[in-house]
């Protein structure tokens, strides 16, 4: 029999590249990547789930702390459904201020990536400069909502505060300084050797197999497909503006990247005229708390790519069901064919490339056995289903208590 | 034999050194920090890590062997202090000069990455295994074209004696201009041979965690520390005595703060390098030692032989 050399490495759950426990295998071949497998799963919160037992409003708090990065995303994306549903007329004002600390969102997003790919390709210098001028963004984002992050700015109808000129005039002066930055960002860090050979041509991930694997935000993009729902299927105010969506042709890590930085310079752009242009007028309008019956379907441009909200309403004050879809679940299909046939040095900035937040992705549970290895993918209802039952070998029939509780 | 055992424990070998390598690491630290624009630690942060994981509990995997995992970081530390007799601190002659100590020196300076392997093989984890492979693959990289860089003014200084070498451009110091293409290949090959960034690769943190010590901690894990600290200071003050033997031969005092002077001017360097440059995969670095730093290293012996013989 031929002699296997291979051998299967563990990246995470808990592993220094990563930032939330999610595994990866992957099986080497000396320093290459033969196979590897993603497994997602961890972290299952059970949101969408306490989404049903709140109200509109409480879970606009709830919904906003998916993710603590594209908080922004989240919460703007649900009230959209919640809009839509009431057939509320939100002020234009509103939704001028929605999209500022949307596109700041997206720079701290976006800063925020570049420390990190600079940390997972061993480049820490990178990281600390990226960082510290994401404070300029955190700092401005402060001063206009009150938090760092988890800003709490919208409301069903509109939003909850509303800017000075003064404040303004600080945001423009902020975005100068950032647009500063930036240049010198993609002048030394684009140009820079070393780092130009530690991404290109690592984590390739072709356009057919881009729009195949379902990619989403810069992953899909930086393949070459210009696809931005900023632009496909605005929302908001972004018609009204004058930006272009990035692509770039790479089709890699490096690419990724030029289409991150280069969003950054969108993103100055569209806070300018978003200040230039906004109007005067109310921020918000007034929508009764019991939200008419149906459903809603709306998409985001999230800083890390396509985001996905879904709520049915059946006529009271809670909906009946809440369906998020973070851009990471799109991207994460990925992983495993950009993994394969890499080397295992560049396996953390492939992943990380995909700028993942596993935390906002997980909707299930995944049980595995420790003695067989058997898996198992439990839903809700299955999991209900199972406890019962152990809990009636147990001797504890909870079945007909629990059929009295849920009122069915 | 108590003046000899006086010098080898006290001044200049195992304390004196130990405490210049705490000194140069809080050297390195900071200025790496000021580097990135970040304030750095105090000047007794590198004491007290050390502190710290000397009153830390000493963890040994059941499937390691405990008598070599425990033996093993003695070996790299006693290594790296041995090497540094042998190299000239504040006059043209070393602690115990003989003949052809360069190479006993580039020998004792093998052995720490030698351990290393040896410490990732025996601790019987996955991590630490690939980090000793890695490790030992990065050691045939880059050992030929820094020994051949030093080789080069050995050459011309007609001995293999540092001592001897040192008196030599001391004598000619126009000479030392010879040899600036063999003081860019050492300083970086020395990068590699201290395995800091961009050839931090046995121990990049984000693909195999601690590398060849992830799975050494407590007392252990400080003797690790401290070699990787007095190796800093070892190689940096080898450079120095090689590459710029310059003003030395006067009063003691006088000599021993140029000494120090001239181990900031490499530690300097080298923490610039480490500070500007992402970490090479595996495969570039190997690339990159024999594709260019062994053809310089190269021409660097033939423009010395040259040299020589024009002055012959």
């Amino acid at each position: 029999m031929e002699k296997d050399n291979r051998i299967m490495i563990p990246l995470g759950p808990q592993h220094p590249a990563l930032e939330e426990p999610e595994s990866f295998n992957l099986l080497l071949e000396g320093e290459r990547i033969a196979a590897a497998s993603v497994l997602i799963g961890y972290n299952h919160r059970g949101m969408e789930k306490a989404a049903e037992s709140r109200t509109y409003v409480q879970n606009i708090y709830l919904l906003e702390r998916i993710c603590g990065i594209c908080s922004h995303s989240h919460s703007t994306c649900y009230v959209q459904t919640v809009e839509a549903l009431a057939g509320a007329e939100v002020p234009r004002r509103a939704l001028y201020l929605r999209a500022l600390i949307g596109e700041l969102e997206r720079i701290h997003s976006h800063l925020l990536w570049l420390g990190i790919a600079g940390h997972e390709i061993g480049f820490l210098s990178l990281f600390m400069y990226a960082w510290r001028d994401r404070e300029i963004v955190m700092d401005t984002l402060e001063m206009l909502t009150g938090n760092r992050i988890n800003y709490g700015m919208n409301a069903i109808g509109g939003v909850r505060r509303d800017i000075t000129p003064e404040q303004a005039q600080k945001v423009l002066e902020a975005v100068d300084a950032l647009q500063a930055r930036t240049e010198y960002y993609e002048k030394a860090v684009l140009g820079e050797e070393t780092v130009a050979q530690r991404l290109i041509g690592v984590g390739k991930l072709l356009k057919e197999d881009a729009l195949r694997l379902d990619a989403a935000g810069p992953v899909l993009r930086a393949s070459g497909v210009a696809r931005d729902i900023r632009k496909d299927d605005p929302n908001g105010i972004y018609p009204e503006l004058d930006f272009n969506v990035i692509t770039d042709t790479h089709a890699d890590v490096f690419g990724r990247t030029v289409v991150r930085v280069l969003e950054l310079m969108e993103s100055y752009k569209m806070i300018r005229q978003i200040i230039q242009q906004m109007p005067e007028g109310p921020i918000a309008v007034k929508v009764p708390a019991r939200i008419p019956a149906g459903e809603a379907f709306m998409r985001y441009e999230a800083p890390r790519g396509e985001d996905v909200h879904y709520t049915r309403s059946n006529g009271t004050d809670k909906p009946d069901r809440v369906k998020v879809r973070a851009p990471t679940l799109a991207n994460s299909a990925a992983i495993a064919h950009m993994l394969e046939g890499g080397y295992l040095a560049d396996a953390p900035i492939v992943i990380a490339a995909i700028d993942p937040c596993f935390s906002c992705t997980d909707r299930s549970v995944r049980v595995v056995d420790a003695r067989s290895g058997e898996e198992k993918l439990f839903d809700w209802e299955g999991l209900r289903k199972y406890s019962v039952a152990w809990y009636a070998k147990q001797g504890v029939d909870l079945s007909a208590a629990s059929m009295r509780l849920r009122g069915d | 034999m108590w003046l000899a055992l006086f010098q080898i424990v006290i001044f200049p070998g195992f304390l004196f050194l130990g405490a210049l390598s705490l000194v140069f690491e809080y050297v390195d630290r900071k200025l790496y920090a000021r580097m990135q624009n970040r304030i750095g630690p105090p000047w007794y942060q590198p004491l007290a890590d050390i502190v710290k994981l000397l009153s830390k509990e000493t963890i040994v995997p059941c499937d390691a062997d405990s008598h070599l995992f425990g033996a093993i970081p003695v070996f790299a530390l006693a290594a790296t202090c041995a090497a540094f007799l042998y190299i000239p601190i504040w006059s043209i002659n070393s602690l115990m000069p003989f003949d052809s100590d360069l190479i006993v020196v580039l020998y004792f300076l093998t052995i720490p990455t030698l351990t290393y392997f040896l410490a990732g093989w025996f601790s019987s984890s996955l991590f630490a295994e690939l980090g000793a492979i890695r490790a030992m693959t990065q050691l045939f990289a880059y050992e030929v074209p820094l020994y051949m860089a030093l080789l080069g003014p050995a050459l011309l200084a007609g001995t293999w004696s540092i001592s001897g070498i040192t008196a030599f451009y001391h004598q000619n110091p126009a000479l030392l201009l010879v040899n600036i293409p063999a003081l860019l290949v050492s300083i970086v090959t020395a990068q590699g041979k201290l395995e800091r960034a961009p050839f931090d690769i046995p121990d990049a943190e984000t693909e195999i965690v601690g590398g060849t010590f992830t799975e050494y901690s407590g007392r252990l894990l400080a003797m690790f520390k401290m070699t990787l600290n007095t190796e800093l200071v070892v190689v940096a003050a080898l450079i120095s005595a090689i590459f710029f033997p310059l003003f030395i031969g006067g009063s003691a005092v006088v000599g021993f703060l140029l000494f120090l002077v001239k181990l900031l001017v490499v530690v300097f360097l080298l923490t610039l390098m480490r500070a500007a440059l992402a970490r090479f995969r595996m495969d570039q670095m190997v690339n990159f030692c024999w594709k260019v730093l062994a053809p310089v290293a190269l021409a660097q012996i033939l423009i010395d032989l040259i040299v020589k013989g024009a002055l012959l």
